[in-house]
């Protein structure tokens, strides 16, 4: 098991590091130029070059790559050329927004629609079944944006009861703490039901599909044949069988929390790390994007291994296997 | 093809999938005429839905900020949508079946090497990787496609790789070794064949999943460009007068929903239609 999870870990280094390089050499060879962001149309030729000099922009790729990469694993994620922050204090401000949004989101998707997929495979090929698959396979199929869009015309527009855009209000720092909380929770209503809501369309259909598959195996027949009750055989015996694919979903969505909920966050002015991803490929801020896609794809190979090792330690059968 | 069809959730979705692509064809003949058709704007634009604009023409889902009538764009931009879809995930099935059956019945280092290219495609967020692809270049219609297609090929080779071990170690295949049958002759006629089924599933989910993506692209201004309409970047010009016209962002949201559920649905269908075992459900 052990030399297993170091074999993988090993492979999933080596995958990161070719996806970073990957994304250094095709940013660098693509059109578009940070300093001519920077310093706009009105700068000269002798301005721009003498910019690229101090960002070190004018050296060979390859000398830049290396001195990336050296400077990147000792910690030093370099400076945003666009806002001309470090790198890691402009991550880290936008982080937390994010985590607290996609976290909370995944959560409460996965929650809910553990509950609505037990619901329905329960009372499977009901009118209650038929319902609920008509509701979840319509927000399986809604795009994040449009529905944060209709979700701000009904609650923004049509009630005013809820606002708009960003994480706080304007008035926020004069808030008492309590007003503070309400005023956030209030921000983070819209975007986060927006990401549920979508959520659960997915982890409803994917609980609903497992226990379905789960129905007809001999353990849950043998449940019955003891005399427990449908309900305790639902979800004592068949949903908790059903949970393990989940756990591997779930750490499939670990990479989310960081790169996440770009359109969503696009469309609530969310102040996550979405955004600053978005902006920052239209800066061509080559700092940002790299440290951006060095983490997303770190978080991608941890959340694969965290998944298979959660699944192993749930399910004893899955580590023994070979493949 | 009877089981699909009896089958409630196959026949709406081939029923909503055939419409849209008709709808698609006969744009032309179904509006009116060319979407990008401005006239006097002041008297024309945002008529809402179900009325008549101040030059006495009616106007099914009224009209934009440029008073262009919103079904027409609808349709023409159902040409944009579909075809992207249609294009990107033809792309995406085709890398992915030559993949996924070179890689489960070639021999030497072949599978490993791509099994090995897979799985690095698979570790790229795709959603970075979508952005920086269509940031690099000139946004552009071809290049949406292209990139959902370049994208979207890993889970199909893995589906196939899977099929193509399992089926090769059939008696049928054996037997059509055993009377000579050249290794590729064996692959295209005797094992590809008997493993459409998944990928004509994870071909319809495909479908919908790049209309949603080239929406969501469009949508972020770095898909298909104004004026041509997609519904992507209609929902994107609606968004600013979602208060005095919201008919503009909503009608396409709502035609891609439906388009992407009819896509769902038949893929559905058609998995459990090919599981004779299954419930119908």
């Amino acid at each position: 098991m052990l030399t297993r999870l170091a074999a993988r870990a090993l492979a999933g280094f080596g995958v990161v590091a070719g996806v970073v390089t990957l994304t250094f050499f095709a940013l660098r060879f693509a059109p578009g130029d940070p300093v001519e962001h920077l310093l706009g149309s009105a700068a000269t030729a002798e301005q721009l070059a003498a910019q690229r000099h101090v960002l070190g922009l004018d050296r060979p790729v390859p000398v830049q790559y290396t001195a990336w990469v050296s400077r990147f694993v000792r910690g030093d994620w370099g400076i945003s050329i666009a806002k001309g922050r470090p790198v890691r204090t402009v991550l880290a401000d936008a982080w937390p927004a994010t985590v607290r949004l996609v976290g909370l989101s995944l959560l409460l998707s996965y929650l809910l629609g553990i509950a609505v997929g037990a619901i329905q495979a329960h009372r499977q090929a009901s009118l209650t079944d038929t319902a609920l698959s008509v509701i979840t396979v319509t927000l399986f199929a809604v795009p994040g944006f449009w529905l944060g869009l209709m979700l701000v015309m009904v609650f923004t527009y049509w009630a005013h009861a809820l606002p708009a855009f960003g994480a706080a209000g304007l008035d926020a720092d004069y808030l008492t703490t309590w007003g503070r909380i309400v005023d956030g929770l209030r921000h983070m209503a819209l975007p986060l039901a927006t990401l549920t809501l979508i959520g659960i369309g997915g982890s409803a259909r994917f609980i609903r599909g497992a226990m379905m598959d789960l129905s007809s195996q001999p353990f849950v027949t043998t449940a019955h044949a003891k005399g427990l009750s449908p309900w305790r055989v639902t979800w004592r015996h068949t949903l908790r069988n059903a949970l393990t694919p989940v756990v591997t979903l779930l750490g499939l969505s670990l990479p989310t929390l960081f790169s996440g909920a770009i359109l969503v966050e696009a469309v609530f002015a969310w102040p996550g790390v979405g955004r600053v991803l978005v902006e920052a490929v239209q800066a061509r801020d080559y700092p940002v994007v790299m440290a951006a896609t060095a983490v997303s794809a770190g978080l991608v190979v941890v959340g694969n291994l965290l998944a298979d090792v959660l699944a192993a330690w749930l399910d004893p059968r899955i580590g023994t296997r070979t493949t | 093809m009877k089981r699909l069809l009896r089958d409630r959730r196959g026949l709406f979705g081939a029923v909503v999938l055939a419409a849209a692509l008709l709808l698609a064809v006969a744009a032309p003949f179904v509006t009116r005429g060319d979407p990008n058709a401005q006239r006097d704007i002041v008297a024309t634009r945002f008529v809402a839905p179900l009325s008549t604009d101040g030059t006495g023409v009616f106007h099914v889902l009224g009209t934009d900020r440029f008073g262009r009538d919103v079904w027409t764009r609808l349709v023409y931009g159902a040409r944009v949508s579909l075809g992207v879809g249609l294009l990107a995930v033809l792309i995406s099935v085709t890398l992915g079946v030559t993949v996924g059956a070179l890689a489960g019945y070639g021999r030497g280092p072949v599978p490993l090497t791509l099994l090995g290219l897979t799985d690095f495609a698979l570790a790229v967020p795709r959603v970075v990787l979508l952005l920086l692809l269509a940031a690099l270049w000139r946004p552009s219609t071809a290049l949406v496609i292209v990139v959902l297609g370049l994208t979207g090929w890993m889970s199909v080779a893995r589906l196939v790789h899977g099929e193509v071990r399992a089926l090769a170690a059939r008696p049928f295949v054996e037997g059509a070794v055993a009377l000579g049958a050249r290794r590729l002759r064996v692959l295209v006629r005797h094992i590809l064949p008997n493993a459409v089924t998944p990928v004509i599933v994870a071909a319809a989910l495909g479908v919908g999943n790049a209309i949603t993506l080239e929406a969501s692209l469009s949508f972020l201004g770095l898909g298909v460009q104004p004026p041509t309409p997609s519904w992507g970047n209609m929902i994107a010009s609606g968004r600013d007068v979602l208060v005095n016209a919201p008919w503009v962002a909503t009608a396409p949201g709502a035609a891609l929903v439906v388009v992407v559920v009819a896509c769902t649905l038949l893929g559905d269908a058609v998995r459990d239609a090919m599981e004779p075992s299954a419930p119908l459900s």
